[in-house]
């Protein structure tokens, strides 16, 4: 080997390692937010409002409250076009922070990538922030330390469609022999709540039955012809992207009741039923992600960042919209565990192993929420090492033609204690399969220190 | 039986949209024996530049004249820019710089219009109508009629005018057509600017059905099983293989996927595609190339 070969061996591993290891906390003043956005492609309509969403509310931080305890944040993006391989390349290129700030979160934005990252972030230490999405079983932080699917997993979703129908039949007793047909996007994600509704329909006696979609579900004439045959009292629509559109026209062509249908967290959003047009009045939608414009960390949003020509939303009808209001959301989320993470290691910028004591320690509760101005707007939630979802509750929306209206009586709460049982024996077959230690308490504690 | 009828009569005419699709790549394999994968951005720009003229408050009929202008204009542009420096290279080179203009297609597009997605009404009701035991869409039945009145028109184009008769000699031998004056430039033009027309239409129809959204350029994934079953070449062959196409995904979905526990009509057409080109490798209406060596 040449002198000449090994000089550009060693630099290129030192220059490997100055891109890809994770930054300390070190000297850095600021904190960076890497963003795995996706702009164009097949899904930017539903990428544009949501990262607008976190945008405007990491301004906000930065503007009107001077950073987090002081901490300003710094973020860019990186344009992914919500494809798995690209969404991995980005985490891969910002994982090790930039400007000697450390990556304290990581957003994917999307369920295929968010698994295809699930190992990948345990052995970079950097926390998965999934909100609406992503594995149910990672709320288990014993198994899955770095994967947090906050607010609502898909086995709440469906559990809480399961309880608002109760509500609307006259009660869980009287669900024997309802029909509920669930039409899901024909991939893992729309597979997600077989199991759950399974076990749900056995609990309570209703008939569960269960439609596939392929992707990308632009003709559904064959699954609705299933539904006019079968005659179901209420469809849970599991789509996404222009699956759900198409469901609702084909459905009120087969003469099927709109308001009889709810959408899941990925077909409830505006993006999803205006391309319906005027049939889509009446549809429903469950989600953790409100829409409107109401809540009072809107409104100084709306004052500080989009009145002054502030604001990433191009389009200002997409304000208070499902999309942005997501956008809020999450990053309310990511924000307040680096707040967390703060209070124990110092007001300065957070590693990642740090921002996953401060999600593990997170407490959102209505007292924190209304100092936020964001009662109404999140669910009240307390995560732990035992507990990454913190909340399991979400809203029905209906949809009046023009804009979504909440109808449900506040959050519809799911069984989280019939089904977390099970979702702990399914985290632990996978810590067995992998041959993962579970973590304690104790032991995530000794690390923290 | 009436659920079978139905079901079968929902997949024909669910077929009759893939077809619409199907046509536009007939035209242009036809006369210069390229796959034009471009096709689906064509479906895709035509409904957003339509759908955004509308949005500003512009006539219907009047932002249709305004698309297609558009889309004869891409189609000029295509030929100068595109097919006339790559003239007399490899198909493969052709199928190549189609496959790159898509993208460029889809990319501007978005950057001009944006990536919203829009409502398009264009006024036909999506009403369910009783025919005896079976239901249909009065949507589905206007898209299957204009359907059949885009294949009378396309025929008599190529069987009537000169335009047409030139394109067909192209398509027979380009040498000897060009030996005889017939101008290849123009007449590539002209066929990509009615593949525009054809986009056109059918961006419209499915625009109408799903929303004018990205997702437009994903129906020419079933628009090539049905190019292979009916034949790259003939315009009723992609009528014919989008019914066969568009009946059998509907029967298989709900008599075989439950059997099999999945969706199936992802894959269930490029089965039947992959039968017919064992035993009909030029489709079912096809020209066979026969070439002398």
């Amino acid at each position: 080997m040449t002198i000449l070969t090994r000089a550009i061996r060693a630099a290129a591993v030192t220059a490997s390692f100055a891109l890809a290891a994770p930054a300390s906390a070190g000297d850095a003043k600021e904190q960076y937010f890497p963003l795995a956005t996706f702009r164009v492609g097949a899904y930017a309509s539903s990428g544009i409002p949501s990262w607008a969403g976190v945008i405007d509310y990491l301004r906000y931080i930065n503007e009107v409250e001077g950073g987090i305890n002081g901490v300003k944040l710094f973020w860019d993006e990186c344009e992914t076009e919500w494809a798995v391989e690209k969404g991995v390349e980005c985490y891969e290129r910002v994982k090790g922070g930039k400007n000697g700030s450390p990556v304290a979160v990581f957003l994917p934005h999307g369920d295929p990538v968010s698994k295809a990252l699930t190992e990948k972030s345990v052995a970079d230490r950097i926390p998965l922030i999934t909100t609406g999405y992503g594995r149910t079983e990672a709320i288990d932080g014993r198994v899955f330390p770095y994967s947090f699917t906050v607010l609502f997993s898909f086995w709440s979703e469906a559990s809480s469609v399961v309880n608002y129908i109760a509500e609307q039949v006259g009660g869980k007793d009287k669900l024997k022999g309802v029909k509920i047909a669930t039409i899901y996007h024909d991939s893992p994600y729309g597979k997600e709540t077989q199991t759950p509704l399974d076990i749900l329909s056995k609990e309570y006696g209703f008939e569960n039955i269960q439609i596939p979609v392929p992707h990308p579900g632009n003709d559904q004439s064959a699954q609705w012809a299933r539904v006019r045959q079968i005659k179901p009292d209420w469809v849970f629509l599991r789509g996404w992207g222009v699956m759900t559109p198409v469901a609702i026209k084909t459905a009120a062509k087969t003469g099927f009741p709109v308001n009889r249908i709810i959408g899941g967290i990925w077909s409830g959003s505006e993006e999803d039923v205006r391309p319906a047009g005027s049939v889509g009045k009446g549809y429903l939608a469950i989600t953790p992600f409100p829409a409107g414009q109401d809540f009072e960390i809107l409104k100084k949003i709306k004052a500080e960042i989009v009145d002054k020509n502030r604001s990433d939303l191009r389009d200002p009808k997409s304000f208070g919209s499902v999309y942005y209001n997501s956008g809020i959301i999450e990053t309310i989320i990511a924000v307040e565990a680096i707040r967390t993470a703060q209070g124990r290691f110092g007001n300065r910028p957070i590693t990642g192993e740090e921002a996953q004591w401060g999600l593990e320690h997170l407490v959102l509760d209505e007292a924190r929420l209304k100092q936020i101005g964001a009662e109404g707007l999140v669910q009240p939630l307390t995560l732990s090492i035992k507990d990454h979802e913190g909340g399991g509750a979400g809203k029905v929306l209906q949809w009046d033609g023009a804009k979504w209206a909440i109808v449900s009586n506040g959050w519809v709460k799911s069984d989280r204690e019939l089904l977390l049982p099970l979702i702990y024996e399914r985290a632990a077959a996978y810590a067995k399969e992998k041959g993962i230690v579970p973590r304690t308490a104790e032991s995530a504690e000794a690390s923290a220190r | 039986m009436s659920f079978f009828l139905e079901t079968l009569a929902g997949g024909l005419l669910a077929g009759v949209m893939y077809a619409l699709v199907a046509i536009g790549f007939v035209l242009v394999y036809k006369a210069s024996g390229v796959f034009n994968f471009a096709q689906g951005a064509m479906v895709l720009c035509a409904a957003l530049t339509f759908v955004t003229l509308r949005e500003r408050g512009i006539d219907l009929w009047l932002s249709g004249l305004i698309t297609l202008a558009i889309l004869v204009a891409l189609a000029v542009a295509v030929e100068r820019v595109v097919l006339r420096p790559l003239a007399n290279r490899p198909q493969i080179t052709l199928f190549m710089a189609t496959l790159g203009l898509s993208y460029v297609i889809e990319g501007t597009s978005q950057l001009l219009m944006g990536a919203s997605v829009h409502e398009l009404d264009l006024g036909i009701p999506d009403t369910p109508i009783e025919l005896g035991p079976i239901q249909l869409s009065q949507f589905d039945l206007a898209a299957a009629a204009t359907a059949g009145a885009l294949v009378i028109a396309l025929s008599l184009f190529f069987d009537r005018t000169r335009i047409g008769l030139s394109l067909r000699a192209v398509a027979d031998d380009p040498g000897a057509a060009l030996s005889i004056g017939i101008r290849l430039q123009t007449l590539w033009a002209v066929v990509w600017a009615v593949a525009g027309f054809v986009a056109l239409v059918a961006g419209l129809l499915w625009g109408a059905r799903q929303g004018v959204q990205f997702s437009l350029t994903f129906v020419v994934l079933k628009a090539l099983p049905v190019l292979i079953i009916g034949g790259f070449t003939s315009i009723a062959g992609a009528v014919v293989g989008g019914l066969i196409v568009g009946a059998s995904d509907s029967l298989a979905e709900i008599y075989l996927g439950p059997l099999l526990g999945g969706s199936v009509s992802t894959w269930f057409a490029y089965v039947l595609a992959v039968a017919f080109l064992l035993a009909r490798p030029a489709g079912l209406f096809g020209e066979r190339a026969i070439e002398r060596v």
